[in-house]
């Protein structure tokens, strides 16, 4: 048969997709000495759930605390190089790097894999050296920026322009004679964050089930009163210098 | 039938698919209708069906409605729940329940489920699938209860219990485990309410509330949101603005209500002598 | 690139106290080119219904003509104005009759009707491309920025607004959701429809 001969001589091509979209989303806010993290704990594939408790979000340091969110599988294993990395340089320098080499570091290891690349988006939220809240968010090959608020994943769309809005007033005019402030408290940046996730989990059907949020604060900050006594509140500092880190667990709904 | 004339035949209008096809083959691909990821089921029990279904409706992966209602009424005694492309599902009920109401006012009787179901095939099969209903027919007449699910080709099946939409895994699975023959009217509604609460929470493209129909030869019963386990939470904070927070450029007031004013005009009143 | 985003644009409809208001960006584009900034989308049907029409501009021009003459027959037939309910199966049916060749339209209506007691009743609806009706009792979001237009009304809308609050909240969601999006915004206009006026704002935004 003429048409099994060209099967038979002609190459055939497969084909083999090694990525995959996880769902959920992530953000960050950076204020004028904290900044805030938080991602949401769905892990889906299609129409089902995977799992309703997968954290997007990571401590790296008591400085800084890394978000991913694109396909889970080289998110984890891109958190764990970061990890090993900075592992290594706390052996070679005696010190945690700071925030914005992590920044960098994260740029060179992102781009190292320029054609075949980890299928994420980070964002990385912490205290920079000079004890300013920073918040820097990468694309999948590294390109990135220093922020102070982004969101990303599968509900960007949805929650970015509420931020834009809520963050920076964008599209508001002050009343006369007053001035929108530069960063705000972390009191009014928490409610904004379980806002946009609640938000994002009724009109996103990836998005739901839990919401994880990291709290990075100053030495000496004065928004660490009023933190430790909040609902579903951790403290997971692991030094007792400087930077604290603490972690809010709150529920979103389930369907 | 010249289409400029203001008498149109009934049925569906083609004259945009030339165009359609033109841009299609310049490269734009059509986009695809609304599909509705759902779970829809119907049960058998002792002396009737009970058919549930969810509210949610998606576009994409994003929720259009959050409280649709997808069990769609034939006649009194016959609903049909609907999953797949919303708008046919919605169309081909509501023509097929006309149908049905003509029928019943030809025949002098009581329609039958055989009849919506004969009717309902043989539409879609006519279309050939590409009117995109998946149906849960139910309901109860002179030859006791019936329940069958169509395909969008027209195919059917008659069963003592049914599933249907992306849920229809999750739901058949309380199905498969918990129905039994001959169970009382509580314990259906029971199990139909847990088969569409596992499409609810275990399949993304459903969601919300439950819905219910208890269809029984005494009568019918519509549960309209019989379970909402779903609800927002309270926001933390309200989002209330500043009057005068938008800037604008231009502003034009239509007033509705048109002002009426009475100038009485001196020296032709009426003689009244 | 879809033929639903190929001339741009967006509307959302908002429900309030006594009141709703509808909204739409004033872009026409030929995919990324920009060629209007006062490109009207949103019509009256009525004194108390509006009706807004996002997708292809050739369609919203033949759109518009079809409902203007259709509910002008329902006017001359029935001898009474159509109801906002009325209208939205108008123009579901209008367009699942075009189920196999659609016009490239999501429609968006907004509207108030008297209830018999002299109440006033609002009233929002959408559709998709092919007629399906969504009733909403809160928003209804249509055209290239719906994604963005969902995430801000969800976080933005609360209930029983006052119609200068409803103006705020509908011109905040719509002006933040067209800045995220490269084919809408370039002006916006506002409707907001109460019992004894329709007050119509054109909007200070970017116009990038």
């Amino acid at each position: 048969m003429p048409g099994s001969m060209v099967a038979m001589t002609q190459p055939v091509q497969q084909s083999f997709n090694p990525y995959t979209e996880n769902g959920g989303t992530i953000l960050a806010i950076a204020g004028s000495d904290f900044s805030v993290i938080a991602g949401d704990t769905r892990q889906s594939e299609g129409y089902s759930i995977q799992t309703r408790y997968a954290p997007k979000v990571f401590r790296l340091t008591d400085k800084a605390v890394l978000a991913v969110n694109g396909f889970a599988a080289d998110g984890n294993m891109f958190v764990k190089k970061v990890k090993q990395r900075l592992e290594w340089y706390r052996h070679a320098h005696a010190k945690d790097m700071p925030i914005r080499a992590i920044a960098r570091l994260i740029q060179t290891m992102l781009y190292a894999r320029r054609f075949f690349p980890y299928y994420v988006y980070n964002i990385l939220g912490g205290i920079e050296e000079d004890g300013t809240g920073a918040v820097y968010s990468f694309d999948p090959v590294g390109s990135y920026e220093r922020e102070t608020c982004r969101a990303a994943g599968a509900a960007q769309s949805l929650v970015q322009p509420f931020l834009d809005n809520q963050i920076y007033f964008k599209n508001q005019t002050p009343a006369a004679g007053t001035q929108f402030p530069q960063h705000l408290p972390l009191t009014s940046v928490l409610p904004l964050v379980i806002d946009s996730f609640t938000s994002a989990t009724e009109r996103h059907i990836e998005v739901g089930d839990g919401l994880e949020i990291y709290v990075v604060v100053a030495s000496g900050s004065t928004s660490l009163q009023g933190l430790q006594n909040l609902r579903g509140v951790q403290e997971v500092t692991g030094t007792t210098d400087g930077e604290r880190v603490f972690v809010i667990r709150r529920e979103l709904k389930k369907d | 039938m010249n289409s400029s004339s203001i008498y149109r035949p009934a049925g569906f209008d083609f004259s945009n698919e030339i165009r359609n096809n033109f841009l299609h083959e310049k490269g734009l691909p059509l986009p695809g209708a609304t599909s509705t990821g759902t779970t829809i089921v119907g049960c058998l029990f002792k002396d009737g069906i009970v058919l549930g279904a969810d509210t949610r409706a998606t576009e994409g992966p994003i929720v259009a409605d959050k409280n649709c209602e997808k069990i769609h009424y034939i006649t009194e005694s016959i609903r049909c729940c609907g999953a797949g492309t919303a708008a046919d599902t919605e169309f081909t009920t509501a023509l097929i329940s006309s149908n049905m109401e003509m029928h019943a006012l030809q025949t002098g009787r009581k329609p039958r489920v055989v009849t919506a179901m004969t009717m309902l095939k043989q539409m879609l099969h006519r279309y050939q699938g590409h009117i995109g209903a998946a149906l849960v027919l139910g309901g109860v007449d002179i030859t006791g209860p019936q329940l069958f699910t169509i395909h969008p080709h027209g195919s059917t099946d008659k069963l003592p219990y049914v599933t249907m939409g992306s849920g229809s895994l999750a739901a058949m699975a309380m199905f498969e485990s918990s129905w039994k023959p001959n169970m009382e009217r509580e314990e259906a509604l029971t199990l139909v309410k847990a088969a569409i609460a596992a499409g609810i929470f275990n399949d993304l493209g459903s969601g919300s509330n439950v819905d219910a129909c208890i269809i029984t030869a005494t009568g019918t019963e519509m549960l309209r949101n019989v379970e909402m386990p779903n609800q927002r939470v309270q926001k933390e904070r309200d989002y209330k603005f500043r009057r005068g927070t938008t800037a604008w450029r231009k502003e034009d007031i239509r007033q509705l209500i048109v002002q009426e004013h009475t100038k009485p005009v001196g020296g032709d009143e009426m003689d009244t002598s | 690139m879809s033929i639903m985003s190929h001339n741009g644009g967006s509307v959302i409809a908002m429900v309030g106290k006594d009141c709703v208001a509808i909204a739409s960006d004033l872009r026409l584009g030929n995919e990324a080119m920009g060629i209007s900034s006062n490109f009207q989308r949103i019509f009256p049907v009525s004194d108390r219904i509006y009706l807004g029409l996002p997708g292809l501009a050739t369609d919203v021009a033949t759109l518009r003509e079809k409902f203007r003459f259709r509910v002008n027959m329902y006017t001359i037939k029935e001898e009474r104005e159509i109801k906002p309910e009325t209208f939205a199966h108008l123009v579901s049916s209008t367009l699942y009759e075009h189920r196999f060749g659609p016009y490239f339209i999501e429609p968006v209506m907004a509207g108030i009707s008297k209830t018999p007691t002299g109440g006033v009743k609002p009233f929002i609806a959408a559709t998709d491309l092919i007629g399906c009706l969504n009733f909403a009792k809160d928003f209804v979001v249509a055209g290239t920025a719906s994604d963005k237009l969902y995430g801000v009304a969800e976080g933005l809308w609360e209930p029983d607004l006052e119609p200068e609050d409803l103006f705020e909240t509908i011109s905040q969601t719509l002006l933040n959701a067209v800045d995220r999006d490269a084919f809408s915004g370039w002006g916006a206009l506002v409707h907001v429809i109460t019992k004894d006026k329709v007050i119509t704002r054109t909007l200070k935004g970017r116009m990038d």
